[in-house]
């Protein structure tokens, strides 16, 4: 089996093609100066990014407010989530690695459990769910919560019901490699145990800390399934680029996934390397 | 006495936000889709208990035929998911060596960190009427006029697997890092061929791996929206359309709810299904992944 056959190296070969080919079309049509993001090639051009749209006869992406706005919301979701994704999971990580009690398997079980609900269902569950919360509180009040309404922060929640999974997961990970004698050491020196945690463990902890704050980041950005159920008026990057490949788009399109491919490759490698160093 | 009563009070602050995380976003949401699908309008605005939502898909075809489509064809990916990516994960664990499988493990999972819609916008621009692929057969003369690859169902099966096989690639791939080669030799060393190798020794030592990728693929083809709606155009007949039509569009809650459920049960009678029948346990499957 250490020999690899040739049939064996040119499959493998056309895999990889096939793996890039979606990718590289998209990149290739972001410069073509054509109103379509299909063939013929008609030059090159970087108005799909820059362009105010009087030469091509549509704005590119930089002058456009659907574009701008919807990167905008995106961040306005991805950051919230990724903050209460690495707080909340930290806390999560020292139930699962630290604390003992009856029904821990009963917890650690429930935690795992969001991984393998159908995002669509998750969507629909706190949709509903919210919805029945919402006009009890509101008559019960009688006021306006139209922040529980279908919008930014119910799509922060609605992300937050399974990323915190991830998070969690990364966190108890490192969590568990680590070696408690330095914490009974800085105890015995006389350290606070506020000043251990922020002395000896947090630090252990920070390249998870950092990672799964990227990975929820990165899971916040690309989400679709749950956040289509729960967004308002004010769409995500991932919903308002649904919207337009529905109504068949301009190479604009392109360029934001070009641009959302670098952000998303930066990340990524930053993620890399920090797990790299966690070695 | 007080110190006890102080841990208590820890751990309790420490379960905290599991226990709000879990009950108002997990819990109690799918008890409040659950009673919501057993309940029928009687009356404008007036609901009363009821098995008339899940009555009104076995009655309509267009509910049940889109369920049991989606069920089939998301077996049928992940079937076919897996015969691609068996090559792929058994090169990279078995036969590259240092950089180079570095290097073909990264690049598998670089297409994936970017967004699903980036991927199926490829897909689009590859094989729609004024497509790459149309425009290319179009100048070699392999065709005559513009040929609409998308909007059928090979478009949705393919994007679907596209999307699934790097996981599949990534636990297959674990699985068989751990297989000795020392076996492997002696499988050959006792008289096998390379298909009875693979057969009896590669992927039995496999199979933790092969119904980990399996589960996770069927799920997230099971559950998912943008691809078959976007490559499958009005013939993508997927199931999460129809929950998403009853909820959005006609805003029938009951009826969106109890196909929630239906899809729910489908996904885990699956999860639950390859679990048993392979003798695997869910935490040791989602570590594999």
């Amino acid at each position: 089996m250490n020999r690899p056959s040739i049939t064996w190296k040119l499959y493998i070969a056309a895999f990889y093609l096939f793996l890039f080919a979606p990718l590289l079309v998209v990149a290739i049509f972001a410069f073509n100066a054509s109103l379509f993001p299909s063939p013929p090639w008609r030059g090159f051009t970087l108005e799909w990014f820059t362009g105010s749209g009087t030469v091509v006869g549509k704005p590119g992406v930089l002058a456009d407010p659907i574009w701008l706005e919807s990167i905008g919301n995106s961040f306005k979701v991805a950051i919230p989530v990724a903050l209460l994704a690495v707080l909340l999971g930290t806390v999560n990580a020292w139930v699962l690695e630290r604390a003992e009690f009856r029904g821990k398997t009963f917890v650690a079980m429930m935690m795992l459990w969001p991984l393998v609900i159908p995002g669509v269902v998750l969507g629909i569950s706190i949709l509903a769910f919210f919805s029945r919360v919402t006009n009890g509180l509101e008559d019960w009040l009688q006021t306006d919560l139209d922040f529980l309404r279908p919008g930014l922060p119910l799509v922060v929640l609605g992300q937050l019901s399974f990323i915190l999974t991830i998070a969690t997961l990364i966190i108890a990970a490192r969590l568990r490699k680590f070696d408690r004698s330095l914490e009974e050491a800085a105890f015995d020196l006389g350290a606070s145990r506020a000043r251990v945690l922020r002395t000896v463990t947090l630090p252990f902890l920070s390249p998870a800390l950092i990672g799964a704050g990227l990975v929820a980041l990165l899971m916040s950005f690309e989400n679709f399934n749950t956040t289509l159920m729960l967004v308002g008026s004010e769409a995500p990057l991932p919903i308002a680029m649904y919207g337009q490949m529905r109504e068949g788009a301009s190479p604009a399109i392109n360029a934001v996934s070009l641009l959302l491919m670098l952000g998303v490759g930066g990340i990524a490698s930053v993620f890399a390397l920090t797990s790299k160093a966690e070695r | 006495m007080i110190a006890k009563q102080a841990s208590r009070l820890t751990l309790f602050l420490l379960l905290a936000p599991a226990i709000l995380w879990l009950g108002l976003l997990i819990v109690l949401p799918h008890v409040e889709i659950l009673v919501l699908s057993f309940s029928e309008r009687v009356a404008p605005r007036v609901y009363a208990f009821g098995f008339g939502n899940y009555l009104e898909f076995f009655t309509e075809p267009l509910y049940w035929r889109t369920f049991a489509r989606t069920a089939f064809m998301s077996i049928l990916v992940t079937a076919l998911t897996l015969v691609l990516a068996f090559p792929i994960a058994l090169y990279i664990a078995r036969v590259a060596q240092g950089r180079l499988k570095a290097m073909l493990l990264l690049l598998c999972l670089l297409p994936f960190w970017v967004s699903e819609l980036v991927r199926t916008l490829g897909w689009m621009i590859l094989l729609r009427e004024t497509g790459v692929i149309s425009y290319a057969l179009r100048s070699i003369g392999l065709a005559g006029q513009p040929v609409e690859l998308l909007y059928n169902d090979g478009a949705v099966i393919l994007g679907l697997v596209y999307g699934g096989l790097l996981f599949m690639i990534v636990p297959l791939a674990n699985a068989l890092e751990s297989l000795e080669p020392a076996v492997v030799e002696a499988g050959y060393d006792l008289g096998g061929s390379r298909w009875t190798v693979l057969r009896r020794i590669v992927i039995p030592h496999a199979m933790p791996g092969i119904v980990a990728g399996c589960i996770i693929v069927f799920m997230l083809t099971v559950g998912n929206f943008a691809t078959p709606v976007l490559l499958g155009g009005k013939n993508g007949l997927w199931f999460t359309e129809q929950i998403y039509a009853q909820f959005i569009t006609r805003f029938n809650w009951p009826q969106g709810a109890a196909f929630g459920m239906l899809l729910l049960l489908l996904s885990s009678a699956i999860v639950w299904l390859g679990l048993r029948l392979t003798g695997q346990s869910l935490g040791t499957t989602l570590k594999q992944a």
